[in-house]
């Protein structure tokens, strides 16, 4: 007879999972963490080879000419910005078309739905200044971008410059196949997400744009430049976009080829890369590195101007140049011949990107860890909770024990009404709504009624919301029909342990990151929480493992991994700027980590903590 | 037995007496074929795969200048790199780098152009089965003594040739097509060249006579690309090409290099890859094999101030009508020798008829015009050799007597 239909076989497997249950779930938990780290370690980790053919092995003579000029463009977009306090539009207007480009402008406007205090606006208003060069001899079927922000300041002048001879340089030349835009926008990620509206004639936002009277065709790639000084040290490759997506890894390679034959220092996450993998030190360096993109890419936001190309299935990245104390610098005539060789490249492309990767991570520029070899250490975490809802299965469908008499005790087998397990799971789910939705709609009114600014507002309403729904439990039991019964906490319990295996499943699969890190945070949560605990303990250690605690702990590891420690009171000043650019990141793009926290995960958590409260 | 001891007899005699004349037949009829044809075919597309297009234009150039005019060469390019939009340089395919060499100049003309490239019309064009609206440029209107120079070039395996990226090819079906032709007369000598990775693959499954095959690497490795140029930005065209191209543009119409330099061309510390080639089909010696009786078109005009006896030309025997009706001849398969029997025969020049016992020699024309008639076997002797043209029937002398063969040497 087969293994699970044989009665006797089974009842073996089944005493042995029960009986071995705890044990495997701390195997699996720490296999899976130790996994984790294990992909950092260099022999496990495959270097990156170039999978397009289009894009192969033959490199072209690269001789952009003028770095000099650009930069003196440069100086010149600095004090036509000066002078306009903000983009200089008809400087750029006229520049670009005297480049022999198809220049045209949109407008946008958008007040945002609390004022933002790290880049104070509120109620922004710009213009984005494209100009098109028209490929020669080709039909305007694809494009490629290039990008540079106009940011407030002395901030990405030289980006600008050079984007401006680069498109003079370009305009000079027979051999593209496709049309290139050459974008400058302005308040970076907003004007970038107008542009991007109107070019696919979408409104995901509630944004208002103004319609782009000229347009390129189906964009295959695109790179924003940031570029703050005359020479640099090294180039750093920003990945990481909106809801932890990825450019495909051929993008990654191109630039590591370039950076190669080139010459130039290049760097992700800002992290140079090391040759001593066997030693700790070695180790540590790598780990830190794929920590840094862990925690950007768990983030959801997008960390350069690229990272809303990314939505659109055009791959994109960000090349900041960083001017530390090296002795050795890099002038921007290479910079400019790194990128003509880059679009080159890009100029052969016949299809968009689609040989490499989607799903990686890097824990150095010239080595990744595909999606094939990171998922089992999310899938041993995944593990744990099925093996809790198979254990709470057999519980609950295992016969009632007999009391001496032989009469079978009443009360244990009545069967939990489906209201005592309904409840908890509504109203999870309304405070979670809650969450949501109070901090930004009643913001007025709790400016009215505290000496606090907006922004404090909305943070604080949310915080407040999310330790109110801590006293639920008390209310819970008040509203359930006399107390709940030893099956009602276990229906409960296996409903929120499949219903989080869920939630992480599908977390994991789309943002890698952000589903690791809540399993690591939750899945032990899950796992041991029962009634039966010791009270203040578990609720302690449970309040420490919930969504918030673990955002103020990533908040503090982010700055110890960039190597900028900070004091508790910053810390804290910081952990609220980020719930608050969190929630903006989600009205502004339509970053997803703010609704999954509030109205998934949160409420998971409540039911775990109803579970633990149960009388 | 007394006609045979005569007809001997004259043999020797004549045979001694025109020794001249003979000797130039015979070193006109060397190699057995009066016309020349190249199919030159680059079987992949898109801008990076440059240098097949590279390959095949070289090939062509050379080719166009040691003789075979443009009627007499199909030239099949998969990719229009010249007028790509890529292309730096519009209008030109440079085969070296720094631009030395145009190989596309300015009167290529290329038969079968893009997505009309494909595996169908390859095989049409070689066995001759196209739909009678196919234009005479895109045909291989070769005959029985027609030497063919095919030269294949592209993405190769074990076994097959890729054609754009969607369809492929493979050696036994090349050699059906082969072997096709060779049933069908479309072919006296066949040169088979393929420059792409593990080429030898390609010719290993050949079994029609006449074929001689080169490869520019064995089965297991890759054929490798010589040079990029980069201003272009791409790899020009592939080693063993570069190297026979670099060969050929020694070759002039009268040059005496045979098959044993092509042989030659490309060592492996040149090309990487070993070239391979194959001879066993080929009923010649490749060291009597000129390069121009491939490669050129060349035509031996010899001068002689001797008279040359004609004979009567042949009565043509009219298909009278029997009972007012044309006779419809059943059509039927010529009969075929078996291979071996045709590699290891050794023949003469050797007309006879002995009907009228008169020796016909000499007459170049005639003796090519005689060989395409019937030969009916009633008379076989170790050194006659029959060759049964298509035109059997048109003449109608399938029962006569008369003896009249032509062998190639």
């Amino acid at each position: 007879m087969g293994l699970l239909s044989d009665p006797n076989r089974r009842r073996a497997l089944i005493s042995l999972l029960t009986r071995l249950n705890a044990p495997i779930c701390v195997v699996c938990y720490m296999a899976g963490v130790a996994w984790f780290m294990g992909l950092a370690f260099e022999p496990f980790t495959l270097r990156t080879y170039m999978s397009e053919n289009a894009m192969g092995s033959t490199m072209v003579e690269e001789r952009f000419p003028a770095g000099e000029r650009a930069l003196a463009t440069g100086r010149e977009f600095a004090a036509h910005k000066k002078k306009a306090g903000g983009m200089p539009v008809d400087w750029l207007v006229k520049t670009m078309q005297s480049h022999g480009l198809e220049v045209f402008t949109q407008r946008f406007s958008r007040t945002l739905p609390f004022p933002d205090e790290n880049k104070e606006r509120y109620m922004v208003k710009g213009t984005n200044v494209y100009g098109i060069l028209r490929a020669p001899r080709a039909s305007r079927t694809e494009a490629l971008v290039l990008s540079a922000p106009c940011t407030p300041g002395d901030n990405n002048n030289q980006a600008v410059g050079l984007l401006l001879g680069l498109a003079q340089y370009f305009r000079s030349q027979v051999f593209w196949a496709k049309d290139i835009i050459f974008l400058v926008n302005e308040h970076d990620l907003i004007g970038m997400q107008a542009w991007l509206e109107g070019y696919h004639h979408t409104n995901t936002t509630g944004m208002d744009w103004s319609p782009l009277q000229g347009r390129g065709g189906s964009i295959q790639a695109a790179l924003s430049l940031e570029l703050s000084s005359d020479v640099i040290t090294s180039l750093d490759l920003v990945l990481e976009g909106l809801n932890g997506q990825l450019p495909n890894l051929d993008l990654v390679n191109l630039f590591y080829a370039f950076c190669q034959k080139i010459g130039v220092l290049c760097t992700t996450q800002g992290k140079l890369q090391r040759n001593d993998w066997d030693s700790v030190s070695g180790y540590s360096h790598a780990v830190q590195t794929m920590m840094l993109m862990v925690m950007k890419q768990a983030s959801g936001r997008s960390w350069g101007d690229h990272g809303l190309f990314l939505r659109y299935h055009i791959e994109a990245a960000t090349i900041k140049g960083i001017n530390s104390f090296r002795q050795y610098k890099t002038d921007i005539t290479t910079i400019g011949r790194l990128m003509e060789g880059m679009y080159r490249k890009l100029n052969n492309l016949l299809e968009r990107l689609h040989q490499s990767y989607f799903f990686y991570l890097m824990p150095s520029l010239s080595h990744f860890v595909s999606i094939g070899y990171y998922m089992p250490a999310f899938g041993l975490l995944a593990v744990i909770l099925l093996l809790r809802a198979l254990d709470l299965w057999v519980q609950l469908t295992a016969p009632p024990p007999r009391t001496e008499d032989g009469v079978v005790d009443p009360e244990q087998m009545s069967s939990p009404g489906v209201l005592s397990v309904l409840t908890p799971l509504v109203i999870s789910h309304l405070t979670g709504v809650a969450l949501y939705t109070l901090p930004i709609r009643f913001q007025e009114m709790a400016v009215e009624h505290f000496p606090v600014s907006e922004t404090e507002a909305v943070v604080l309403t949310a915080i407040a919301v999310y330790t109110a729904g801590l006293a639920l439990p008390h209310n819970t039991n008040r509203l359930l029909s006399g107390g709940g019964t030893e099956q009602g906490w276990k229906v409960l319990k296996l409903v929120a342990v499949l219903y989080l295996a869920v939630l992480l499943g599908c977390t994991a699969l789309i943002n890698f990151s952000l589903g690791f890190i809540l399993a690591i945070t939750l899945v032990p949560v899950a796992a041991f929480v029962t009634p039966h605990v010791p009270k203040f303990l578990s609720a302690f250690v449970m309040i420490v493992l919930s969504p918030a605690c673990t955002l103020l702990f990533s908040v503090f590891f982010f700055q110890e991994l960039q190597e900028m420690p900070i004091s508790f009171l910053d810390g804290w000043m910081l952990y609220l700027s980020v719930i608050s650019q969190g929630i903006l990141d989600h009205c502004l793009y339509g970053s997803l980590v703010y609704p999954l926290i509030a109205l998934l995960v949160y409420p998971c958590w409540l039911i775990f903590w109803n579970i633990l409260f149960w009388k | 037995m007394k006609i045979l001891t005569l007809f001997s007899l004259f043999a020797t005699y004549s045979s001694g007496n025109s020794i001249n004349i003979e000797e130039n037949v015979g070193q006109f009829f060397s190699s057995g074929h009066t016309n020349n044809w190249a199919v030159l075919v680059c079987t992949s597309r898109f801008w990076f795969n440059y240098r097949h297009v590279a390959n095949t234009l070289s090939v062509y150039r050379s080719v166009k200048r040691l003789g075979i005019p443009d009627s007499h060469i199909v030239l099949m390019l998969a990719d229009d790199m010249a007028c790509n939009h890529r292309n730096p340089k519009p209008a030109t395919v440079f085969s070296h780098k720094n631009m030395e060499l145009n190989v596309y100049g300015d009167d290529v003309e290329v038969d079968y152009r893009g997505y009309e490239v494909t595996v169908e019309n390859f095989l049409r064009v070689l066995t001759g089965r196209l739909p009678p609206s196919t234009p005479r440029s895109k045909r291989l209107l070769s005959d029985d003594r027609s030497n063919i120079l095919i030269y294949l070039t592209g993405h190769g395996g074990n076994g097959f040739l890729k054609f754009q990226d969607s369809e492929e090819i493979s050696n036994v079906e090349l050699a059906d097509a082969f072997e096709q032709m060779w049933q069908k007369r479309r072919y006296n000598e066949l040169l088979f060249i393929i420059d792409t990775c593990q080429g030898a693959s390609m010719y290993e499954r050949f079994y029609s006579p006449n074929l001689m095959a080169l490869a520019s690497s064995q089965v297991g490795e890759d054929s490798l690309s010589h040079q990029p140029d980069l201003a272009i930005g791409v790899h020009l065209m592939d080693r063993y090409t570069f190297y026979l191209l670099e060969f050929l543009e020694d070759i002039h119409p009268a040059s005496k290099s045979n098959m044993n330099d092509l042989f030659k061309v490309c060592p492996k510390s040149q090309c990487v890859s070993t070239p391979g080639h194959r001879t066993d089909l080929f009923l010649r010696d490749p060291g009597s094999v000129l390069i121009t009786d491939f490669f050129g078109s060349v035509r031996k005009i010899e001068i002689t101030m001797e008279t040359i006896n004609l004979t009567d030309p042949i009565q043509q025997v009219e298909l009278s009508p029997v009972n007012e009706e044309l006779q419809i001849e059943k059509y039927s398969y010529a009969d075929q020798l078996p291979v071996s029997e045709i590699i290891h025969q050794r023949v003469h020049t050797f007309v006879l008829n002995l009907d009228t016992e008169q020796k016909v020699i000499g007459n170049i024309q005639q003796q090519m015009s005689l060989c395409r008639f019937h030969v009916e076997p009633t008379f076989t002797n170790e050194h006659l050799f029959l060759l049964i043209p298509p035109f059997e029937r048109v003449l109608g002398i399938q029962n006569t007597p008369s003896v009249l063969g032509c062998i190639p040497l």
